[in-house]
């Protein structure tokens, strides 16, 4: 059953390019939305003025090619691996949930417009479980208004749930539509995915595009000097620092232990 | 002056809700993102701007060390045990960088095992004192108690 196309179920009541110009829809609405999104949170002259200020603070410009060897680290970290996430529970239902939905979109894509099953329809049906339980996971059990602040799980408001809301509509219906051949699992599947896409403007779907620029940002800073203003933590057991601070060596010595990992020790979780 | 949080730097991963001792900082529930919910009963101890793992906190200084529009920053590095500052104005001109052990025990070590303390009894339990009170910041027992009362004697410098 998961190696046949779902969208060949539903050929003879929808023809082929009805569903290409739906996609192409999807596509169009959430280019508009994080464009609108930019233009209203002021986005590009927000990066732009933080790029110019830390310029201006750059004490070691670099070189074009190692900022290209910067923008690749920031993909494979951030992007791919999402590395910023410090708690590995948050890190694991984000890796889950960003990768099921570039594979259930792509392969959904692919279906549409080639009309292919086998293999794609095995990794569309794949991308959406995964989406699915990572999305429950974070729905059910991480999110802060459950987690943190003492909320039932289904306390819902519009602006903080959109997004999550209607991927999981979005995945789950799509998985009862191909496993029951339900035409109201298909409509629920059709509404929550152009739920998704309408929203952009008001969800989070565009922070996919200013977090990888923030840290990006954050490393060119770091290696030109400028730090985002932060100070240096320099080798302690250096001569120069030995020179310049020398409450180090008087109080810890002229080369000082590990102190171990102090509050990374353990997780965030006593609140 | 009280904390604030860079939403583009946060990841609302907490370290800073964890550690707050009045409380304040939590996560916002609509952006996840975390916010200072009262600054007024912010005491700028600046446990959460150290904790931060994205540095994504600051708190603005005092006028008395630094004009308006400079920026304070922090960096808490546990591993190597010092805390690193930088102070710098606003036009960029004076850039301070300082350095300076972390001045408290090794992480760990100064948590009282109460479990092994000897449990109240109903005297200590309808006492207006605090359970566990050191002896020496009460007044009713023995007068102002000082180092040499106690037979103490103060040390120099800073013991790890």
């Amino acid at each position: 059953m998961i190696t046949t196309n779902p969208f060949a179920s539903v050929a003879e009541a929808l023809s082929q390019s009805t569903m290409i110009m739906f996609v192409i829809a999807m596509v169009v609405l959430v280019v508009v939305g994080v464009l609108l999104d930019m233009r209203h949170k002021k986005s590009k002259e927000y990066f732009d003025k933080h790029t110019e200020a830390m310029s201006k603070l750059a004490k070691t410009p670099i070189s074009s090619s190692e900022k290209s060897s910067l923008l690749v680290k920031t993909i494979t970290n951030e992007v791919l691996t999402s590395s910023e996430f410090s708690n590995q529970k948050r890190r694991l239902s984000h890796l889950m949930t960003m990768y099921g939905f570039i594979v259930f979109v792509i392969t959904s894509a692919i279906m549409i417009f080639t009309g292919a099953g086998g293999i794609w329809a095995v990794l569309w049906h794949l991308g959406a479980l995964s989406l699915a339980i990572g999305g429950y996971w974070f729905w059910f059990g991480i999110r802060a208004d459950v987690a943190a602040e003492g909320k039932k799980w289904y306390k819902l408001s519009f602006r903080s749930d959109v997004f999550i809301l209607s991927l999981l509509g979005m995945s789950t219906f799509a998985l009862l539509w191909s496993f029951t051949g339900s035409w109201l699992m298909f409509a629920l599947f059709i509404l929550a995915t152009t739920v998704l896409a309408a929203t952009t403007f008001w969800s989070k779907l565009g922070h996919m595009f200013f977090k990888p620029f923030a840290a990006y940002q954050k490393k060119v800073s770091f290696a030109e000097g400028a730090r985002e203003k932060l100070p240096d933590v320099p080798d302690l057991s250096s001569a120069e620092v030995h020179e310049k601070y020398p409450d180090i060596p008087e109080y810890m010595g002229k080369n000082p232990p590990n102190m171990g990992p102090g509050i990374r020790r353990e997780p965030a979780r006593h609140y | 002056m009280p904390t604030f949080v860079y939403m583009t730097r946060c990841d609302g991963c907490g370290e800073c809700v964890d550690i707050c001792p009045s409380d304040i900082m939590h996560i916002d529930t609509v952006t996840r993102r975390a916010y200072n919910i009262e600054p007024n009963m912010c005491w700028e101890c600046y446990s959460c701007v150290k904790a931060c793992p994205h540095n994504a906190i600051d708190v603005r200084g005092y006028a008395d060390f630094a004009p308006l529009g400079h920026s304070v920053r922090v960096r808490r590095d546990e591993e190597k045990g010092v805390i690193a500052w930088r102070i710098m104005f606003r036009n960029g001109k004076k850039d301070w960088e300082l350095l300076a052990p972390i001045t408290t025990k090794p992480w760990g070590t100064g948590i009282p095992n109460l479990k092994e303390a000897a449990e109240p009894d109903d005297s200590m339990r309808n006492s207006h004192l605090l359970y566990n009170e050191p002896k020496y910041i009460r007044l009713d027992d023995g007068g102002l108690h000082t180092l040499e009362s106690n037979g103490l004697t103060m040390k120099e410098g800073v013991y790890y």
